[in-house]
């Protein structure tokens, strides 16, 4: 289901960088529209209300589109910026083109896919990539139905999937690192763009299955069982270290924000993707998600300076 | 000067009713042409006897049974908690209740039916379903269960109310024929005044079935988004509304196959409550001869 949030000012005021540099250029004004992913979403939202600190006349509207649908949308030029949780796909990348519009893409951080069970779920401690692949690929449609066909000391029990929507990027990348293929998975399962149904979903049932994205975990920790993943070496959870460096495979994936040409020869947009570089780091801790190494965010806002110059 | 004004009164009056019949024709026009393009690509006998639903995924089958049992199964559930309640209250009201006691009580009954669907949704999946689950330990998050009692509920106002203008317009010359030969008030109440009313209480149950059919927000937030054709009411399932939901919902393309099946599944639904409302009219105008 998709939602649009205005951000209202009710974000506390903490100072962050960038807010001194935004006292040179003066009060803004204007409208930013934002559509796409949900995983990235708290990010964006994160970032939109402490930007309202810092500007409070530039309003930010946050859709929940998933990726794919927000691509849609930006590639009509409905929307300033895209939220995304996979790379623009070729097919996205010949609408916009279509259209004429142009765009950059940013890397604002990292997220790991968290496969996750009902908290009393006592059985199960680890799955291998194998066993994910058994039970979400295609051809398990209809067959694959109780948790004693993964392993045999499994209870003889049905198991319910829960997993994100066809139109959403964390379904596109865990369907391409478990199944092989993006997009290619069972369909007879729980599936929504809303997380928070899948979070309700696998809370209240004992013998459920899901996977969506880490940070949606870590607001709900008390209601689900994290499992970790084989990654061929050793069982690994997902946590800040084990994504970050990569050991957490091949759950872990990079999230984007695509930026407009036509949008950056407004300054608050300009000014907007400034300060999300700039905080994105310490904000996407904060709501669950793993920061980029430092130095890769000074290359993202050398490349977006280059960009809204050659945009002018 | 006055023949014109009546002339306009009328022409708007005449223009508003085409207005509704346009718009009818129109969905009917839109569902059918689109259902019939999916027809044209997906085989009607696979429609209606393939067991899976997945048009949206890699191993595409288009067999409606899964939704339409999800549909059939929160609907029952429905009319098997409300028709029992219902139709007690309208029995109360109608032979028992003081008449004050009626006037006051009926018009907040019909609120029940006010309460927007959303939040019955929301009732269902935070209150009722975690109650249900003291009870019934296996019980899934989403399932029909809760769903169909919380749309039992709603419904509750639609089979009282009607089932009770059915047993108030009952005579009052037959009450006191039955008194006349020795019944008591319950055998009266039973015995001659709900058999002397069925048809306006088949009317109201028809109705409300219709009306659990189409309903949509409840199911699609309370009983789940997966489709799978069963009879158990504890796990989650998808009724043919709430896949038009999600599928409206979604990035799925405009034109393409995965799009019209919405309206294929749409058109099964109309062609249930077209059915179901021809019914309860039939049955009314039998009724209406039944007693003028």
């Amino acid at each position: 289901m998709s939602i649009v949030l205005a951000i209202g000012a009710c974000g506390d005021k903490k100072e962050k960088k960038g807010a001194e540099d935004s006292q040179e250029i003066g009060a803004l004004s204007g409208t930013i529209k934002v559509d796409g992913s949900s995983t990235v979403f708290p990010i964006t939202e994160a970032v939109a209300e402490e930007f309202r600190a810092v500007q409070p006349k530039v309003n930010v509207t946050i859709g929940v589109s998933g990726t794919g649908g927000g691509f849609k949308k930006f590639s009509r030029g409905e929307t300033n910026i895209s939220d995304a949780s996979r790379p623009i796909k070729d097919k996205e990348k010949a609408a916009c083109e279509e259209n004429n519009i142009k765009y950059l893409e940013l890397e604002i951080a990292y997220d790991g896919l968290a496969v996750l069970v009902h908290p009393e779920n006592d059985w199960v401690d680890s799955f291998t990539v194998e066993e994910l692949k058994k039970i979400w690929e295609p051809a398990a449609q209809g067959k694959i139905m109780k948790w004693n066909q993964i392993r045999p000391e499994w209870p003889n029990e049905e198991m319910h999937l829960f997993g994100p929507g066809v139109a959403s990027g964390t379904y596109d990348y865990f369907t391409e690192a478990v199944v092989g293929e993006s997009g290619s998975s069972r369909g007879d399962f729980t599936a929504s763009e809303d997380d928070h149904v899948l979070v309700q979903g696998i809370a209240g049932d004992k013998y459920s299955l899901g996977f969506f994205g880490l940070a949606y975990y870590a607001e709900n920790k008390d209601k689900l069982k994290l499992i970790g993943v084989h990654n061929g070496e050793e069982v690994v959870k997902p946590t800040l270290e084990t994504v970050k460096n990569g050991s957490y495979r091949p759950l872990s994936r990079p999230l984007f924000i695509y930026v407009n040409s036509t949008s950056v020869a407004s300054p608050e947009v300009v000014e907007f993707v400034n300060y999300y570089i700039d905080n994105a780091g310490e904000l996407s801790k904060d709501v669950g998600y793993i920061p980029l190494p430092s130095e890769n965010y000074s290359a993202q806002k050398a490349s977006f300076k280059t960009f809204v110059e050659s945009n002018k | 000067m006055r023949k014109i004004k009546e002339l306009i009164i009328e022409k708007s009056l005449l223009s508003s009713a085409l207005v509704t019949i346009a718009v009818t024709i129109g969905i009917i026009l839109v569902l059918s042409i689109e259902a019939f393009r999916f027809f044209s690509e997906v085989s009607i006998y696979d429609f209606f006897t393939d067991t899976q639903w997945t048009p949206l995924f890699t191993e595409k089958h288009f067999g409606i049974l899964p939704l339409l049992s999800g549909t059939l199964l929160t609907s029952f559930i429905a009319i098997a908690f409300a028709l029992p309640i219902g139709l007690s209250i309208s029995i109360y009201l109608s032979e028992y209740a003081p008449k004050s006691f009626r006037k006051s009580v009926k018009p907040l009954l019909e609120l029940l039916a006010a309460v927007p669907t959303v939040v019955y949704g929301f009732f269902a999946l935070v209150v009722v379903t975690p109650f249900l689950q003291e009870i019934i330990p296996n019980l899934s998050g989403f399932n029909s269960l809760s769903a169909g009692i919380v749309m039992g509920i709603m419904i509750i106002p639609y089979i009282s109310s009607l089932s009770e203008d059915a047993l108030h317009a009952v005579p009052d010359s037959l009450r006191e024929a039955s008194y006349g030969m020795g019944s008591t008030k319950f055998q009266t109440a039973f015995k001659v005044i709900v058999p002397a009313a069925s048809s306006g209480i088949i009317v109201s149950i028809i109705l409300a079935i219709s009306r659990a059919i189409g309903e949509t927000m409840i199911v699609a937030i309370a009983a789940g988004q997966q489709p799978r054709l069963t009879f158990d009411p504890t796990v989650p399932i998808e009724t043919i509304t709430a896949y038009i939901v999600q599928v409206s919902l979604g990035d799925v393309q405009h034109g393409s196959l995965e799009y019209r099946t919405i309206f294929a599944a749409g058109i099964t639904l109309f062609v249930f409550t077209f059915l179901l409302n021809t019914l309860s009219y039939r049955i009314r105008k039998k009724f209406q001869e039944k007693y003028e």
